[in-house]
């Protein structure tokens, strides 16, 4: 009979540790992350992971927001198309978080967005560029440029600076992002006197191009456009140049991966393709975010999804703070109110449609190398 | 007319690495009545092998290349083996079905522990074998590419030879005629199945190495659509044939370049497979195979 009222002390114990247990998580503001942390396009989801963590670390050494710590609460989706819903709809059900950050493809991000619009739970894109990402709805943003932007610029960059008069696209059927920015490319293209001579196209994990790389070589281009991702464009690259085929290749900023020099080699030199961000920038803000993603990171050099990672958090808790709240049309309404933020990817200014209007920097491959080539200003 | 020929190399080489993968297919069905699932996985381990063992040998040496090559070709034959020895052995004199599902499960398993152990993340192959181009007039070949026609066109020939001029080669095809026969005349059933299992999954490293070799990414997934490719390269030469297997997988792998090249690259896969289609509806058995009635 001696055991029981131990028993009981233990069950209180118990609960009583539950209950703080629930009560400490209840205190932190939970956001979701969705990342093609593996697969495919690993780096960009690493990248972005990577951004948003050195936020999250360092908003909460400041003490986080409202008086509450932040949580991250992160879902690989593999780089699957498919998997970003399900993963969404656990971060949205389960986890019941506030917002949800991700992704930088757009079309894994453009299967969330309903979701989140119907939950009316913000969603801030890091790289989505494809315009129908926050036509989804008014609870949809990026903090990033669009391909109308992005393809008018790089049109006109061949125009330019390339002097390309006939050009051939390849371009992946099977991604939203892909076929967009060939779209907005050859329309500012052809109205600026190019024509398109060749439009060969394949699907998202293809990995021979040799039979439209002939096609192309036929159609004899000045300049191959190639709005994919990287392991696509480092593999048309390689060989584009087996075939013999020498012109300059150009892209978007599907382009922008570490892998990409490392996939591709020497066959890349000769190459540009358009981002949202370059180290080299020497804007302070810019600059301080370089330095500190160094530091935290064993000295990697942040690419764009890193800093547009790291803006899409910092975004999200500016709105709180001005707003006061973590949930509802109030915090919809700020960061759709968001002007000027000084972040790590420079100036973040929202517009009407939710889109954030931001200069393009055009990324040249000299020698193996990574070379910035200039700014081009919306 | 350059541009046809430039187009016909390009689907030969990619059509050649159909055809070793299918051979493996093939010589499982021709023994056993089964698909082996798993064989595109197998190639796939291939290739992974290859890729850490390019990382100890001198980059760009043709031994070193070699020596990547037969390595792989046996620690997947030893692979084979293994899953040969604990999966399907245990389910021999079960119901086709099982077998097959089975195969499925070893398939998906391989993939994922893939996954697990390797990452998900693409990996780059690096350049084990020295590669440099030829042009003769507007054609361009990659020695890659000579390559991986030279070493399908030797590994199929050697195949032959096995298959019909050895005594093992013999026994294989005593037990894919008649496995009870095969037993009462002395054949060792378990010794056979396990060499075919061998033989064909060394093919099926080769292939991977020389996929690597041509499409430099590589991960855990990557078999599963060139296994399926050649899943129905083998169908499509009659599959338990092995000529028909070489030559389903040429036919393939030059269709589906064609098709690339040309304005409808979107129905790619469509087109290919709607021509399997219509070949099987004429020829149930498949280019090269022998339809056999069943005797009651």
């Amino acid at each position: 009979m001696k055991s029981l009222p131990r028993l009981r002390h233990l069950a209180t114990l118990a609960a009583a540790s539950l209950l703080s247990l629930t009560a400490r998580a209840a205190d932190t503001i939970k956001v979701g992350e969705f990342a093609c942390l593996t697969g495919k396009d690993a780096t960009f989801g690493q990248s972005q992971h990577k951004g948003i963590l050195l936020a999250l670390e360092e908003l909460n050494a400041a003490g986080g927001v409202l008086g509450r710590k932040l949580e991250v609460i992160s879902e690989d989706n593999q780089s699957k198309s498919g998997e970003s819903a399900t993963v969404a709809k656990k971060l949205l059900s389960r986890d019941k978080v506030i917002a949800i950050l991700g992704e930088v493809t757009s079309g894994r991000t453009l299967e969330v967005a309903p979701l989140a619009q119907s939950a009316k739970i913000p969603l801030i894109a890091s790289g989505a560029t494809n315009p129908a990402v926050t036509q989804k709805g008014d609870y949809v943003f990026r903090v990033c440029f669009i391909d109308d932007f992005q393809g008018t610029v790089m049109a006109k960059f061949a125009l330019t600076d390339l002097k390309a008069k006939k050009v051939a696209t390849l371009t992946s059927v099977s991604s939203a992002y892909s076929v967009g920015l060939a779209k907005y490319f050859k329309e500012t293209f052809v109205a600026g006197g190019g024509t398109v001579v060749a439009e060969q196209k394949f699907s998202e994990g293809d990995k021979d191009f040799r039979a439209q790389l002939t096609a192309i070589k036929a159609a004899n281009v000045d300049a191959i456009f190639i709005p994919g991702y990287y392991t696509e464009a480092a593999l048309v690259a390689r060989q584009a140049r087996s075939l013999g085929l020498t012109m300059p290749l150009f892209g978007g900023d599907g382009w922008e991966s570490e892998k990409l020099l490392e996939i591709g080699g020497e066959a890349l030199n000769g190459s540009y393709y358009s981002t949202h961000f370059t180290p080299e920038n020497k804007e302070p803000a810019v600059a301080t975010f370089v330095k500190k993603f160094k530091a935290r990171w064993k000295n990697e050099t942040p690419d764009a999804y890193a800093a547009l990672g790291y803006d899409a958090l910092y975004i999200l808790v500016d709105a709180i703070k001005r707003s006061g709240v973590t949930a509802g049309p109030k915090l919809r309404d700020a960061i759709a109110a968001t002007r000027n933020f000084s972040g790590a990817s420079g100036i973040t200014t929202l517009d009407k449609d939710r889109n954030a209007s931001k200069p393009a920097t055009i990324i040249a491959v000299k020698g193996g190398k990574l070379q910035f080539h200039k700014t081009v200003a919306p | 007319m350059s541009e046809f020929l430039q187009q016909l190399l390009n689907g030969l080489s990619l059509g050649a690495i159909y055809a070793l993968i299918a051979l493996g297919y093939t010589m499982v069905y021709g023994v056993l009545r089964f698909i082996n699932f798993a064989h595109s996985d197998v190639f796939m381990v291939g290739a992974f092998i290859g890729y850490y063992l390019g990382k100890l040998v001198p980059e760009n040496t043709v031994w070193g290349g070699l020596v990547v090559l037969l390595a792989a070709m046996i620690g997947c034959a030893v692979l084979g083996m293994v899953i040969e020895r604990l999966a399907y052995r245990p389910l021999r004199g079960a119901a086709t079905l099982n077998v097959l599902i089975t195969a499925i499960g070893v398939s998906l398993l391989l993939e994922y522990s893939g996954q697990v152990f390797f990452g998900a993340t693409p990996r780059t192959f690096p350049a084990v074998f020295p590669s440099s181009n030829y042009s003769f007039g507007s054609l361009v070949i990659s020695s890659n590419q000579i390559l991986v026609i030279v070493v399908a066109a030797l590994l199929m020939v050697a195949l032959q030879l096995i298959v019909y001029r050895t005594k093992i080669g013999t026994a294989m095809r005593a037990v894919s005629l008649n496995p009870k026969a095969a037993q009462l005349v002395g054949v060792n059933n378990d010794v056979v199945i396990s060499f075919t299992f061998g033989l064909g999954s060394a093919l099926a490293g080769a292939g991977g190495i020389l996929y690597a070799l041509n499409y430099p990414s590589i991960d855990p997934l990557m078999g599963v659509m060139p296994g399926l490719k050649a899943f129905v390269a083998a169908v499509l030469g009659g599959i338990g044939n092995i000529p028909g297997a070489a030559l389903g997988g040429l036919l393939l792998g030059t269709v589906e370049t064609f098709v690339n090249g040309s304005q409808w690259s979107t129905y790619k896969d469509a087109i290919a497979f709607a021509i399997l289609i219509i070949i099987l509806l004429f020829r149930p058995a498949g280019l090269l195979g022998k339809f056999t009635v069943e005797k009651v």
